[in-house]
């Protein structure tokens, strides 16, 4: 299992480009964060989540 | 510098605090912050941090007061539209305190003023409301070793953080770069309520008071969201930079904001 903002999921083997289009996320507008550590953009499409991982996910917006 | 009476007055409830007390309050009247966006989440931020005694407040806008901005940059009145923003600003915090200092800048912020307007002041709050231009002032702070806070505000959602030299990542390390159109929605169409603006343009305040104080925990390596509506906040740790960050990482390639200018083009009016 994987804990993405607190919650348990079972999404083990998924990029962080998967997971978040399947999320619904829009991925320029977020800073994803696993175990302390940022993932540049670069690598959303390489990076697998893996069992045991705890992962933060924030979006962004642009207003004010 | 001497507390008068009258100031004695104005800020017995800080006096009370031991985070702030006399010595507080007067690192808070000699010290100078900047306010870029003086809308929604500037009219928060603004004001608070008149009331508490931030001795010169600088106020950067080119805009004019409009009737629709009035549900939530509550710093501006109806009698004042079609006024500058900076002036109807400035209106509002001298009627507060008039012996507050203020410095209004009315041109648009751009990547050939920004590094001289910044250089005077203490700390910087981005309350603009574009990605393209809050990007500027990330860039120009990191560059320039300026600690600002960032925050951004739609419907009944934001966020803010705050960004300390050589102590937490700046908002490239978070976002990459400024996102896209398409990935954005139109001002028109996504809306905005002014009891969210308020509430985020207060921690920013209370951001910059913190600072000047030595005081509490900022916001830096952690990003302060809230959902209005379900009523959820949340303060999400990220405490380290991106080693490969373009702007703050170990081999930057962007190096002055100037040589950076085409990313800053307001491409859409995005949120």
């Amino acid at each position: 299992m994987i804990i993405i903002n607190g919650n348990e999921l079972d999404v083990s083997g998924k990029t962080v480009s998967q997971y978040l289009r399947e999320a619904n996320y829009t991925t320029a507008r977020v800073a994803v964060e696993i175990n302390g550590d940022i993932v540049p953009k670069s690598e959303y499409d390489e990076v697998v989540l893996n069992d045991g991982d705890t992962v933060e996910i924030v979006s962004f917006v642009g207003g004010g | 510098m001497i507390i008068g009476k009258d100031q004695a007055q104005r800020y017995a409830r800080h006096f009370v605090l031991k985070e702030i007390g006399a010595a507080g309050q007067k690192k808070l009247l000699q010290s100078k912050v900047l306010v870029i966006g003086a809308g929604a989440l500037g009219s928060a931020s603004i004001i608070y941090l008149a009331a508490a005694g931030v001795g010169t407040i600088g106020i950067a806008d080119y805009d004019t007061v409009e009737i629709s901005n009035l549900q939530r940059q509550v710093i501006h009145r109806k009698d004042r539209t079609g006024m500058k923003k900076t002036a109807s600003a400035e209106l509002s915090v001298k009627e507060l305190d008039p012996d507050i200092n203020v410095c209004r800048h009315d041109e648009m912020i751009t990547p050939d003023n920004i590094g001289g307007i910044i250089s005077g002041y203490d700390f910087v709050i981005d309350c603009t409301d574009r990605f393209e231009t809050k990007f500027l002032i990330n860039d120009a702070c990191v560059i320039s070793k300026k600690p600002y806070c960032h925050a951004g505000v739609v419907r009944f959602e934001g966020q803010a953080m705050t960004y300390v030299p050589d102590k937490g990542p700046c908002l490239r390390c978070l976002l990459g770069g400024v996102p896209s159109p398409e990935d954005t929605v139109t001002c028109a169409e996504a809306g905005v309520l002014g009891a969210v603006t308020g509430i985020i343009g207060s921690v920013q305040a209370l951001e910059a008071i913190k600072y000047i104080l030595g005081a509490g925990e900022l916001l830096t390596g952690r990003v302060f969201t809230i959902d209005g509506l379900g009523m959820n906040t949340k303060v999400t740790s990220i405490p380290h930079p991106d080693p490969g960050c373009s702007v703050c990482g170990n081999s930057p390639s962007i190096m002055s904001v100037m040589d950076n200018r085409k990313e800053y083009e307001i491409r859409s009016c995005s949120l």
